[in-house]
């Protein structure tokens, strides 16, 4: 079920030119302009297609371009593929590509000891290496003992692998990530052919460039055949999952996938209302594309704007929904409280980055779980939900929608930088398996009153402009329990708050009770996980179980309201311990719901929990 | 709650609601509402298809007291909340009420998008100069160095002319019109109503509280003759108790100056024909400095272009009529896929 990242054991003589390993850790890194991710989405495909599970962490710069040779220019891309289940995109890799001295000197120090280092000796001049703060060059003294280093001047062999296509200087020299791209796919025994074609798509338009690309992803693999520098090469076999037809999907494509879903099992019209905000656009990118499903998008003057005509629409009866990350979000309080005040359904998905303010625009981080939670003026509940994976998007976007219906209520669905840019293979679902959900508006005017709640949910009534006989106002005003007219009675105020607030309470009977993933359902220590440190803490625990350790693993989905038997399946665990990428948000909640002595284990660098980290913490509760 | 009836048997009492209208005696929202609700039954269009929206301040009250659907929304915000009805619905005829703060001041940026992108919806902007509802402070509109609560040694800031924002932001539709004018307020709401875009008309409003008389200058009666023009399409721009002064344009200054007919050798064929189609004309005659010129009312400019959500909905149609209805299925195994 889950395994230990293998290295490759690359300084083991093979007789065999190409040995079987279990999966390996990948990490590319150059500078902003060197294709680093195109180059990571490549070979992602090329394991995804040869059935491997696999994870993805892509890591870049906030600047499109950050200038050449820099340190803080350097992108990565790292990937985890395996034959088994792979639930993080690894802690260290096993194979380190540098594309300059900025990268290997931002990275190096993340390699195991032993692992391959392939890099571009090319670009090891005297001018980039000071850029990357280099005094003497690494190549030239020994600090690379100890790793197994394939220096290659890859930016030669590029541009003579493509002198024929007739490309400027520079332009030969963007083609450095396909000659690479081809090494490292001999190096793990991929085929070209998926590449090639996506070549002649992509760059299509311009023959000449295609031609070159084309040039180099052959050249560099046909270097990894000829050059005999390697001992051997590598072949990870596909993992045994679950039978299904499977695709690659990144957070933000699978995020909307489900709310174009979600609209069409409710048969509501799809509104997008969206402001361009790393690491969101993607959504809005992705979402434009498909009117023919009915979708609009509005690419809004601003955020609240974008909240403002989502809600709009829900109002005229589509499906509103705005996406947005940590800023934006805090621009969309005052509207969030309009939805919840005038009980319409609204979907706002919050891809969490690193603040406060603007912050780390590009990197991970799950600070927002508060203000989701409790960032409104006054009394102002709504339902919170968190994916759990990139595939999980889908599943919980749908829920989104499924409750913010059913509830007429706004829906606050929390994904992060690392689940919207990170990919997973995705067992793709037949249609009829997706939950089906029934929206009904009011039509009927004999006793119509705006407010009048369904007993069961405490949902009120949709009645939609458009509808004969249900003309009516509402507004942020308080309203009449029933009539929605403008209230200021004291003892109604109170009583509309208390519904506001139950109503949302009352969700905890309609999502599932909160399971274990790993482990028993009792013991010496629960670490209970929310949002998109699924894959770390679930290989962390298991890894803590093999030693013998009495530890399990939950993982929350729904954070507003809890899962109804939370807090008495803590009581089942003597210690409780709480991982996540905020200074202990999480962990204030469950303390101040349920008055138990959780843990805290807050991590904020911008990047995913390692799995090491999280080991040595349970080990340390747990073994002292 | 309110029953079915045919739109062409409609009635300004339809058009009432059981709400108590709580805005102060003698304010000019009255006014107004009443002029708004007398001319919405000549629409022809059912209660149910008309959704006022608001947003903060004494005239986003508005919608409460209109027997149609209503969205009382949040400070700024109300063309943005439109915007989003108009796209989920393009057959409702969606109408909007904002202030001069609202509208102008929390809320300029959603205005300002909302009226280049000519969304297909109807823009009232009552502007008394003043915030009401918080009090008395000075507005965007507010003439510069206006004594309020807020600015006890007068306000700093330039105002705004809320028609020459319009026109400035490419409106398709800018009129002004008076509250206590009902005639001439019906009529630019009639022409408002008829207007394929946004239809913006500011309508000088009194606040008989915070900013009394702020408009008597040019709206009393004994000197609105002299005071304003009355601008129509196709007419000259002449104003005056005895409409024998008019408006000249000069081309060395490329503006406009009062001429008085007959004399100096001026004829009427020197005075300017409005011609609302020009976006000059209205920009000109929204910027003139009052007292130096009249007070331009009536339709400045109209024109028609595109509108955001007739280019939406074709393009809609356009995809659908190359992709087909979207296939779920389909769409979930886009990409490459592999099957195990």
């Amino acid at each position: 079920m889950v395994m230990n990242p293998v290295s490759p054991s690359l300084s083991t003589p093979e007789t065999s030119r190409s040995s079987v390993i279990r999966g390996a850790v990948v990490r590319f890194a150059g500078d902003s302009g060197d294709g680093m991710q195109v180059t990571g989405d490549q070979f992602t495909a090329a394991a995804a297609l040869a059935r491997n599970d696999l994870a993805t962490f892509p890591d870049f710069p906030a600047e499109i371009r950050a200038p050449a040779g820099t340190t803080y220019g350097v992108s990565g891309f790292q990937i985890h593929f395996s034959s088994q289940d792979v639930f993080t995109p690894g802690d260290a890799p096993d194979v380190l590509v540098a594309m300059n001295p900025a990268a290997l000197k931002t990275n190096l120090k993340d390699l195991k000891k032993g692992g391959l280092l392939i890099l571009n000796n090319g670009t090891f001049n005297a001018t980039n290496l000071k850029k990357a703060g280099y005094e003497v060059s690494p190549l030239e003294n020994n600090s690379l003992d100890g790793y197994t280093v394939l220096s290659i001047d890859i930016t030669k062999h590029t541009v003579a692998s493509v002198k024929d296509t007739g490309l400027s200087n520079k332009e030969a020299h963007r083609c450095k990530n396909f000659w690479t791209l081809g090494l490292m796919f001999w190096i793990y025994s991929r085929p070209l052919e998926p590449t090639l074609k996506w070549i002649d798509s992509k760059f299509g338009k311009r023959p000449d460039i295609a031609a070159a690309n084309v040039a180099a992803l052959k050249a560099g693999h046909a270097y990894g055949e000829t050059a005999e520098v390697f001992q051997q090469r590598y072949e990870v076999p596909a993992a045994p999952v679950a039978k299904g037809e499977y695709r690659n999907i990144g957070g933000n494509t699978a995020t909307a996938l489900g709310l174009i879903a979600a609209s069409q099992q409710c048969g509501l019209p799809l509104v997008l209302g969206a402001y361009p905000i790393t690491p969101a656009s993607d959504i809005l990118h992705e979402l434009s594309k498909y009117k023919h499903f009915g979708v609009t998008t509005i690419q809004a003057e601003d955020e609240i704007a974008a909240v403002c005509a989502a809600l709009g629409a829900s109002y005229a009866g589509n499906l509103g929904v705005t996406s947005t990350s940590g800023p934006g979000m805090a621009l969309k309080m005052e509207g969030i409280g309009l939805a919840l005040s005038v009980e319409l359904p609204l979907v706002i998905v919050d891809i969490q980055r690193g603040g406060p303010s603007t912050g780390l625009p590009t990197k991970t981080e799950q600070a927002d779980l508060l203000q989701a939670v409790y960032g409104r003026n006054s009394e102002g509940p709504v339902c919170v939900i968190a994916a759990s994976t990139p595939g999980n998007c889908f599943t919980m976007a749908i829920e989104a929608v499924r409750l913010a219906t059913k509830y007429m209520t706004p829906v606050i669905l929390l994904t992060d930088g690392y689940l919207a840019n990170g990919a997973e293979p995705w067992r793709i679902p037949d249609v009829s398996e997706l939950p089906k959900f029934e929206v009904k508006f009011r039509t009927d005017p004999t006793n119509f009153q705006p407010f009048e709640r369904d007993p069961q949910t405490l949902g009120r009534n949709w009645a939609i402009p458009g509808t004969p006989g249900l003309m009516h106002r509402v507004g942020g005003l308080e309203k009449d329990y029933d009539s929605g007219h403008i209230s200021y009675s004291p003892e109604n105020h109170e009583r509309m708050v208390k519904v506001r607030a139950a109503k949302i309470a009352g969700i905890a009977n309609d999502i599932p009770p909160l399971g274990i993933e790993v482990g028993e359902d009792s013991g010496k220590l629960l670490v209970l996980g929310w949002g998109s440190t699924y894959g770390s803490i679930r290989e962390a625990v298991q890894r803590c179980r093999d030693r013998g350790l009495s530890v399990s693993h939950a993982h929350l989905r729904y954070l507003n309201p809890f899962p109804a038997n939370l807090g008495e399946l803590m009581q089942r665990f003597e210690r409780v311990l709480v991982p996540e990428l905020n200074l202990g948000q999480l962990v204030k909640m469950i303390r101040s719901t349920y008055l138990v002595p959780a843990e805290s284990l807050p991590k904020v660098q911008g990047h995913p929990f390692l799995i090491a980290e999280l080991e040595d913490k349970i080990r340390q509760i747990l073994e002292s | 709650m309110s029953e079915l009836i045919n739109p062409a048997k409609l009635t300004k009492k339809d058009f009432e609601t059981d709400q108590d209208v709580r805005w102060c005696p003698g304010c000019g929202d009255y006014s107004i509402l009443a002029n708004v609700q007398k001319m919405m039954p000549e629409l022809g269009i059912a209660r149910e298809n008309i959704v006022w929206v608001s947003g903060i301040g004494c005239s986003s009250r508005f919608p409460y007291y209109m027997n149609t659907y209503g969205f009382h929304t949040i400070h700024g915000r109300a063309p943005a909340v439109a915007l989003g009805v108009k796209i989920a619905n393009p057959s409702l005829s969606v109408w909007l009420a904002t202030g001069d703060g609202d509208g102008l001041s929390i809320g300029g940026n959603h205005l300002m998008h909302c009226l280049r992108r000519n969304l297909d919806i109807k823009v009232l902007m009552f502007n008394n100069r003043i915030y009401g509802l918080t009090k008395g402070q000075y507005s965007p509109t507010s003439e510069l160095g206006k004594v309020t609560k807020s600015t006890p040694s007068g306000s700093v800031d330039q105002p705004v002319d809320p028609a020459s924002f319009a026109l400035g932001v490419n409106a398709s539709f800018v009129a002004r019109s008076i509250d206590t004018e009902a005639q001439h307020l019906g009529e630019v709401l009639r022409r408002a109503a008829a207007h394929v875009g946004t239809a913006f008309t500011e309508i000088y409003q009194n606040c008989n509280v915070f900013n009394d008389g702020a408009f008597d200058a040019f709206t009393d009666k004994a000197v609105r003759a002299e005071r304003q023009v009355r601008v129509e399409h196709g007419k000259p721009l002449v104003f005056g108790a005895n409409n024998d002064k008019g408006l000249r344009l000069n081309p060395k200054t490329l503006g406009l100056e009062v001429v008085k007919v007959g004399e100096g050798g001026v004829t009427l064929d020197d005075v300017l024909v409005h011609d609302e189609t020009n976006p000059m004309f209205g920009q000109l005659l929204a910027r003139m400095p009052f007292p130096e010129f009249p007070v331009a009312v009536g339709v400045l400019h109209a024109t028609l272009r595109p509108t955001y959500d007739g280019t939406l909905r074709a393009q809609q149609k356009a995809a659908r009529d190359k992709l087909g209805q979207g296939d779920l299925a389909k769409l979930l195994r886009g990409g490459s896929t592999w099957t195990i």
